[in-house]
């Protein structure tokens, strides 16, 4: 009797998601593959989390929050294992990510003891039967047991930072992130990193103490069906009148020109505030200077 | 009525393995379009899908039918871009010259300012005019539609295309001018100095650049179908990558597996059987 424990997975993803699109929703899938292929199986994703960031963040164009989340509400309707979560987005004021994490483990629900049979069937709802298949066939058992046992273990749910390589390498802009608190981040939460070729997170991660110090904390998975999609392009599309069909969802392009979200002046928005966080740490060293 | 000033009509036509169809295929459509409408010279009326007959008998092709219907789920959404079944249900391969020759008969047909005397001269002259292309490859004159009110066909396709026109024995000559040179060419390249430099170094598509449309992609992406079936095989996520009623599609038909991907693996690509027959006899 076999008896392999994995341990599930919920995944963050902060963001401006202005707007979501296609290549958001990738990495959700990219890195969820890449937990359940990796380390034998170690990792049983169960949930996504989208977490839009509140207007206080001030980033030049950015659209008021109840678009943002509205849209990747529609785009994650037919997703059953990832959602959107508002609560960053109806806070006062900006929040720092590592609140954001904090936040959210919060509330997560801890495994309480479960036999093994209940679990595995909570990780067979969130895969497709394609990959049922290729688990059977790969022979990777999730969970054999005999019935008769159960099983004495309390599960918490692991909650993991999900991001691109551009987060990873933000880390190293001054002013952005506290050191404590990519500490804590990358420490006590962990990192899903997705990438594309021509990146290299694993030299950046190199030249970091920090970094280096959790490195096995940090997942990096690569997307290898390169794709340059960024709500950059998205926006500039709009503005000039081209067709953004095929990178997002219809519903997300529908409710786009129902509400006439994105113009030239929305791109506007913003452009003569500093963006929240590094206000913050410019006010933190002037007080330091008094 | 034709007028100067007012813009031509195009129906954008992609020949193709859509094997499975991606978001990246219906993408290189709304470019396309986009750009036809920039010039000012173009409205672009009609957009079609038109997927290759099993007769192609490509490595890891799957049945036609199933292709047809997810390109058929992938458009579904789309006002404008459709599937055409035709060539996909011939037996042997057809060659793409032929398949416009097919659509071009069907659009002249369904023209409502179409004048039948008119057309039945012009076929007789493009008959001789074929004859004597053939006899004499340098003096042939290829002619774009003039004909009032039928819309100008063109080929809608990516860098990849365009260059697979220098493999030997893949494409007719004949084939190619009376593609670039009647139809025209819209082509869809990512680093469009590829594309460019292709055309520069070969003498009949720098004859006919005038017809071929370079369109930049801006939002570069490799979502090739052959990579999706290999994300497929190893159990992967394809989600996002193509529309979602085609994933489904996918996952309830089981397709794609190793075994799909094998088919044909000991059959000579079509086109390069019957050429190299051709060149043998």
């Amino acid at each position: 009797m076999k008896m392999v424990t994995r341990i599930p997975v919920a995944l963050l993803a902060c963001g401006s998601f202005n707007p979501i699109t296609n290549m958001h929703m990738r990495l959700f899938e990219l890195a969820r593959d890449h937990l359940h292929h990796t380390d034998k199986g170690r990792y049983m994703v169960v949930e996504g989390i989208i977490s839009p960031v509140s207007d206080k963040y001030s980033k030049k164009g950015l659209v008021p929050a109840k678009h943002r989340v509205a849209m990747a509400q529609l785009a994650l309707e037919t997703s059953d294992w990832i959602r959107v979560d508002p609560w960053e987005s109806e806070q006062q004021q900006w929040s720092e990510t590592v609140k954001v994490l904090r936040q959210h483990v919060r509330y997560s629900v801890p495994l309480a003891d479960c036999p093994a049979q209940q679990q595995s069937s909570t990780f067979m709802k969130t895969v497709s039967e394609r990959e049922k298949k290729y688990w059977e066939k790969s022979q990777n058992s999730l969970i054999e047991k005999s019935s008769s046992e159960g099983w004495q273990r309390t599960f918490l749910l692991e909650l993991k930072l999900l991001c691109g390589a551009d987060v990873l390498e933000s880390f190293g802009t001054p002013d952005l992130w506290r050191k404590e608190h990519i500490e804590e981040i990358v420490g006590k939460f962990g990192l899903v990193c997705v990438s594309r070729s021509g990146t290299d997170p694993q030299q950046f991660i190199h030249e970091s103490d920090i970094l280096s110090k959790y490195d096995h904390n940090i997942h990096l998975a690569r997307e290898w069906i390169q794709n340059e999609l960024s709500a950059t392009q998205v926006r500039r599309a709009l503005r000039r009148g081209k067709s953004i069909k095929y990178l997002l969802p219809d519903s997300v392009i529908d409710y786009i020109k129902q509400h006439n979200i994105y113009t030239a002046d929305s791109e506007q928005a913003n452009s003569s505030e500093t963006l929240q966080p590094l206000k913050l740490q410019s006010t933190v060293v002037n007080l330091l200077n008094d | 009525m034709e007028k100067s000033g007012e813009r031509k009509e195009v129906v954008l036509l992609a020949c193709g393995s859509f094997n499975p169809i991606t978001n990246m295929h219906l993408r290189l459509f709304e470019l396309a379009r986009d750009h036809l409408h920039e010039t000012g010279k173009y409205k672009v009326i009609k957009g079609m899908i038109s997927p290759v007959g099993d007769g192609y008998k490509k490595k890891g092709l799957i049945e036609a039918h199933h292709r047809v219907a997810m390109a058929e789920l992938a458009t579904r959404s789309s006002d404008w871009v459709t599937v055409d079944t035709w060539e996909s249900l011939q037996e042997e391969w057809v060659e793409t010259a032929q398949v416009f020759r097919h659509h071009y008969q069907q659009l002249s047909s369904n023209s409502s300012e179409y004048n039948k005397d008119d057309d039945v001269i012009l076929i007789k002259k493009k008959k001789r005019k074929l004859e004597k292309e053939e006899a004499a490859l340098e003096k042939t004159v290829p002619y774009r539609s003039e004909t009032k009110g039928v819309p100008e066909l063109k080929l809608l396709c990516g860098a990849d295309l365009l260059e697979s026109f220098g493999t030997p024995n893949l494409w007719k000559q004949e084939d190619i001018i009376e593609i670039v040179g009647k139809f025209g060419l819209v082509c869809i390249s990512r680093g469009g100095t590829n594309a460019q430099k292709f055309i520069y170094e070969s003498d009949v598509l720098w004859k006919y650049k005038n017809n071929i449309a370079v369109v930049e992609e801006w939002i570069p992406n490799e979502i090739s179908a052959t990579r999706i079936r290999r994300s497929l095989r190893r159990g992967r996520s394809v989600r996002y990558l193509l529309p979602e009623l085609v994933v489904d599609y996918i996952e309830k038909n089981d397709l794609y597996s190793a075994e799909s991907e094998e088919k044909n693996a000991d059959v000579i690509l079509a086109p390069l059987q019957r050429y190299t027959k051709d060149a043998n006899n």
